[in-house]
């Protein structure tokens, strides 16, 4: 968020601020580590983003809002897990000796729940000064905000929470079959070339349902699907590229706030370009 | 392909610290191969997900470790949210990679991220790859 999503940041709280929820960061926080651990016998990995709730807890509050997803899945389920599981909870509050106990007692939300839930969709498209209207966007919600079913913030199998979003900004959402389906995630550190055919996958299918970009929530999602467009231009014919932007920056401009604190020029895909067309930007 | 079964490797270590580590009950699959049929790295498999159950209640360690599949694993839980059975692969998946991990045998090597995708990574690719692939 702080070095490279700030694209996805500075928005969100510039966005937040106009729509009367000032986002308050979590004094000494540390990374979640980014994956929530699928084995049973680890809890030492449960420490990170236990850590953390207990921070928004010492801080009398009661409810931690994540930009990132992955955040979102990790500290979501670290929390189920201390809510839960009576016997990892103990052995986790024991061996965290110098903390206060933690129960699961702090709500974990992603900033979308909060759009949707606190400010609710008719509040926001009331605020909208300029509507997306000319924009044709496919939500693309990846695996993190919705797997598992016990932390989906939305239907798993149905998500309309992006979309409802866009509609909200004043845009009709693209629908595509490949809205859900992984980018591919952390193999880019492994098989970045399976990485690049999973990427045109998801673009080729968004695009050929009538997308002129992809709106996203994770900035890994935006790495995976972004990084390799020039490659992918050079191998398929027509393929001019396709603006990512990420759903706070749509939020900031459709809300009339200042384009520069977007920092479209941190996207891939060139969407100052298409705004430009669109007649959303100067 | 043609395996040999044996009551010795049901019941083999292997078998026992899957299920410990994992938390599955691994009789529940019935090989619908709805696991396969939603996995988005399935092609780049040699082994469908669907496969790795039916080997690793069988204790085939040995076929298992031959194969590249759990380290194509993206976790993204395509095959859990589907699974008509109840049953969690990402957390098999995850056993399966954790006995070669803790055996000090890493996937990945950080030094062959070279500088210039260090700098361009996303941190949660890094954090995520690293704790997937490294012990």
């Amino acid at each position: 968020m702080k070095t490279k999503a700030r694209n996805l940041e500075e928005p969100a709280i510039a966005s937040m601020e106009v729509l009367g929820v000032k986002l308050e960061e979590i004094s000494r926080w540390n990374c979640c580590g980014a994956v929530y651990s699928l084995a049973g016998d680890d809890l030492i990995r449960q420490v990170a983003p236990v850590r953390n709730l207990i921070r928004v807890k010492e801080q009398g509050k009661n409810e931690v809002v994540t930009l990132c997803s992955f955040c979102l899945n990790t500290l979501k389920r670290a929390n189920l897990l201390m809510k839960e599981d009576a016997e990892k909870r103990n052995t986790l509050n024991s061996f965290m000796d110098e903390e206060v106990d933690y129960s699961g007692e702090v709500k974990v939300a992603h900033l979308l729940e909060v759009l949707r839930d606190e400010i609710g969709w008719e509040a926001l498209a009331q605020r909208v000064k300029l509507p997306l209207r000319e924009l044709k966007v496919a939500p693309y919600y990846g695996c993190t905000l919705l797997r598992p079913r016990e932390v989906a913030i939305d239907s798993v199998d149905n998500p309309t929470i992006l979309h409802e979003f866009l509609k909200a900004l004043g845009t009709t959402p693209v629908y595509f079959p490949y809205a859900t389906r992984c980018c591919g995630s952390y193999q880019i550190v492994s098989n970045p070339d399976d990485i690049s055919a999973h990427a045109w996958d998801i673009l080729s299918s968004a695009l050929s349902h009538g997308a002129e970009a992809l709106v996203l929530t994770c900035p890994l999602c935006d790495y995976n699907l972004g990084q390799g467009q020039k490659e992918l231009m050079k191998k398929h014919n027509g393929f001019k590229g396709m603006p990512l932007f990420y759903f706070t920056q749509l939020l900031a401009l459709a809300l009339g706030l200042d384009p520069a604190l977007c920092r479209f020029e941190l996207n891939y895909g060139e969407p100052e370009l298409l705004l430009r067309e669109r007649n959303l930007l100067l | 392909m043609s395996v040999t079964i044996s009551p010795k490797r049901l019941g083999s270590e292997f078998v026992r610290k899957i299920k410990a580590i994992s938390g599955q009950n691994l009789q529940v699959c019935y090989q619908c191969g709805m696991c396969s049929g939603n996995c988005p790295m399935a092609s780049n498999m040699d082994l469908s997900p669907r496969q790795i159950i039916e080997l690793a209640r069988l204790g085939l360690e040995e076929e298992i470790a031959n194969s590249k599949t759990v380290w194509i694993c993206a976790s993204c839980l395509a095959c859990t949210v589907n699974c008509p059975r109840g049953f969690d692969l990402s957390k098999l998946m995850e056993a399966i990679r954790l006995l070669t991990l803790r055996k000090n045998v890493d996937h990945i090597s950080p030094e062959e991220i070279s500088p210039e995708e260090r700098r361009e990574l996303p941190q949660i690719a890094m954090v995520s790859g690293l704790r997937k692939f490294t012990g």
